[in-house]
């Protein structure tokens, strides 16, 4: 094993890709995770908008969609994906599923970081005239916002791990790259470059999380 | 001039087997500028009952009024505007812990859109002097105290100038320096703002302290209500005497004292007002040639009057002549029943049990 023949500019590409998948990924799983999450808590058992039929539907879709593993979700999309990208290759090709795949369990998170906040906040909110809007926006979601931000960063390591399995279907980044060289073509070093850049990328992502946890704690 | 008036108000809710009824036919007229108490023990209904005037809960039957207007229906912009008009202050605070105190006291401010920035910031200023809290405007809910929180609650329930505030058990959290000091910000804030204000509490020393006039709830029903002095002094049903009780350092009750001991010139004496610091019941004693032994009592304040009350059994010449004299320089003189017989005890226990009690 040699260190000597390691392709860096190829490395530095495939690093590239993957924080543009989980950037890209991360932000929209937030815009579609976030307000399905809402929904899920306003709709819940005792909640402001208490709605059993439209819980249980909800719920039943996004835990379909949990039930999946993901490789086989990315499969299973293709052609949703090509109709919404007009590709299944390439970073492009590979954000649709990835938004799919984490949005219901970060929807979840969200469900259970609002469920959290103390429902006399809510109550308190309402007896001095709020509306559902509002008590949602300016007292629920920054009551939460230590428990959100935990939920995105914990959120986008599983994106970390997802963009590795997407690489295995075109997807490029660094699980690609350490697919192709280091299980392909037995060279080991490369994977354990790759790796050991996913290792150091996952450590940064949970303690800018846990940084982001302490600041926002005001409890 | 009545500011919140309930009319036979039920509520009930679903339980596994059919309905539970929490409150049952209320009828409770509250005028404006006082405060109101309502007293009971946990689960009697009385938090319900007081979620019920903002309708954060919905009666299942009957009318609310507030400020003479039927309320009970009220829903979206209509049930806000209600709901900035009536302030509460719950028992756990439930402050906002990611805004400072100031902007806990702005949020119901900011709710209304009605306001520009310097305008909340200079009412934040305004109210936070009130409470006495400027100096830790802008520290978080977590670096305060308990009653520092709850003067921060007090604040902004009445940031929106509301015609009535609600306390939800708002001093049970507290320690009794704190509630003290609490209760005196409240009267003080009715005093100078005029504001209805209606006070749920389970204690009855809350209520001596703090109320005009009091109702007492057991389970679900109103059992008793009236000025504060009658019900303290005179409380008339079981409920009340149980919550009057717990008040008092020893329980107050005579139960050491057998029924045989508690003669027909047994006779239970309450001085109120000034009469609570006059020498009266002495000077009777030696004009009518009566002793008497003082079986239990209790002296304390109403508000800011006195009371005194004992329960005296009285030997010597001139027994009815005492009374009369007693009642004469204005005292509250209730015999207590004559000696019982085993019968009476048994069908009339409530005579009994009254009988055996100072309050």
């Amino acid at each position: 094993m040699s260190f000597e023949n390691i392709y860096w500019g190829d490395i530095a590409a495939a690093l590239g890709q993957t924080l543009a998948m989980v950037g890209g990924a991360l932000l929209l799983t937030i815009v579609v995770g976030l307000p399905l999450g809402i929904l899920l808590f306003l709709t819940g058992r005792q909640q402001l908008f208490q709605a059993p039929v439209a819980y249980g539907s909800l719920s039943f879709v996004l835990n379909i969609i949990r039930s999946v593993p993901f490789i086989i979700l990315l499969i299973v999309l293709m052609p949703v994906t090509v109709l919404v990208t007009g590709t299944s290759l390439g970073i492009r090709g590979v954000i649709f599923p990835l938004v799919v795949g984490t949005s219901p369990f970060f929807a979840r998170l969200v469900e259970t970081a609002l469920r959290e906040v103390d429902r006399g906040i809510i109550e308190a909110s309402l007896a001095m005239g709020a509306s559902t809007s509002q008590t949602i926006l300016r007292a629920v979601l920054p009551e939460a916002l230590p428990s959100l931000f935990a939920a995105v960063t914990v959120t986008a390591i599983v994106l970390v791990d997802y963009t590795a399995m997407s690489g295995a279907i075109g997807g490029g980044g660094l699980g690609d790259l350490a697919i192709r060289y280091g299980y392909h073509r037995f060279q080991t070093e490369i994977m354990l470059v790759c790796v050991a850049i996913l290792i150091v990328f996952v450590q940064l992502i949970q303690a800018g999380g846990n940084r982001l946890v302490t600041h926002f704690s005001c409890r | 001039m009545v500011m919140v008036r309930l009319e036979s108000i039920s509520k009930s809710f679903a339980g596994k087997d059919g309905p539970v009824s929490a409150l049952d036919r209320i009828d409770l007229s509250i005028a404006k500028g006082e405060i109101f108490g309502i007293i009971g023990s946990s689960g009697a209904g009385k938090s319900t009952l007081v979620r019920l005037i903002n309708l954060l809960e919905r009666p299942t039957g009957g009318e609310v009024f507030v400020a003479g207007e039927r309320v009970t229906d009220a829903r979206g912009e209509r049930l806000r505007e209600l709901r900035r008009s009536i302030g509460m202050v719950f028992q756990h605070f439930n402050l906002l812990s990611a805004r400072t105190v100031a902007r806990n006291v702005a949020y119901p401010l900011e709710l209304t859109g009605r306001y520009g920035k310097d305008e909340i910031t200079e009412k934040v200023a305004r109210l936070l002097a009130r409470v006495g809290l400027s100096e830790h405007a802008h520290k978080y809910p977590r670096e305060l105290s308990g009653g520092q929180k709850q003067r921060v609650g007090i604040a902004r329930a009445l940031a929106c100038e509301p015609q009535v505030l609600l306390c939800d058990e708002a001093t049970s959290a507290l320690d009794p320096q704190t509630t003290g000091a609490v209760l005196d910000l409240l009267r003080q804030i009715n005093r100078d703002l005029g504001v209805t204000i209606v006070l749920i509490t389970h204690e009855m020393d809350v209520i001596r302290r703090t109320c005009d006039r009091v109702a007492v709830i057991d389970r679900g029903r109103v059992v008793e209500q009236g000025p504060v002095t009658d019900v303290f002094l005179h409380p008339r049903h079981p409920a009340t005497l149980r919550l009057v009780r717990e008040a008092e350092p020893d329980g107050g009750s005579l139960e050491a004292i057998s029924a045989s001991e508690l003669g027909s010139s047994t006779v239970r004496l309450t001085f109120t007002g000034p009469n609570a610091h006059r020498p009266i019941l002495g000077r009777i004693a030696r004009e009518n040639v009566v002793d008497y032994a003082i079986l239990a009592g209790r002296v304390g304040h109403i508000r800011e009057a006195p009371y005194a009350q004992f329960i005296v059994s009285l030997s010597g010449r001139d027994i009815a002549g005492a009374i009369a004299g007693l009642r004469a320089s204005g005292v509250d003189v209730e015999l207590q029943g004559g000696p019982q017989t085993e019968q009476t005890a048994v069908t009339s226990p409530r005579v009994g049990e009254r009988a055996l009690h100072v309050v």
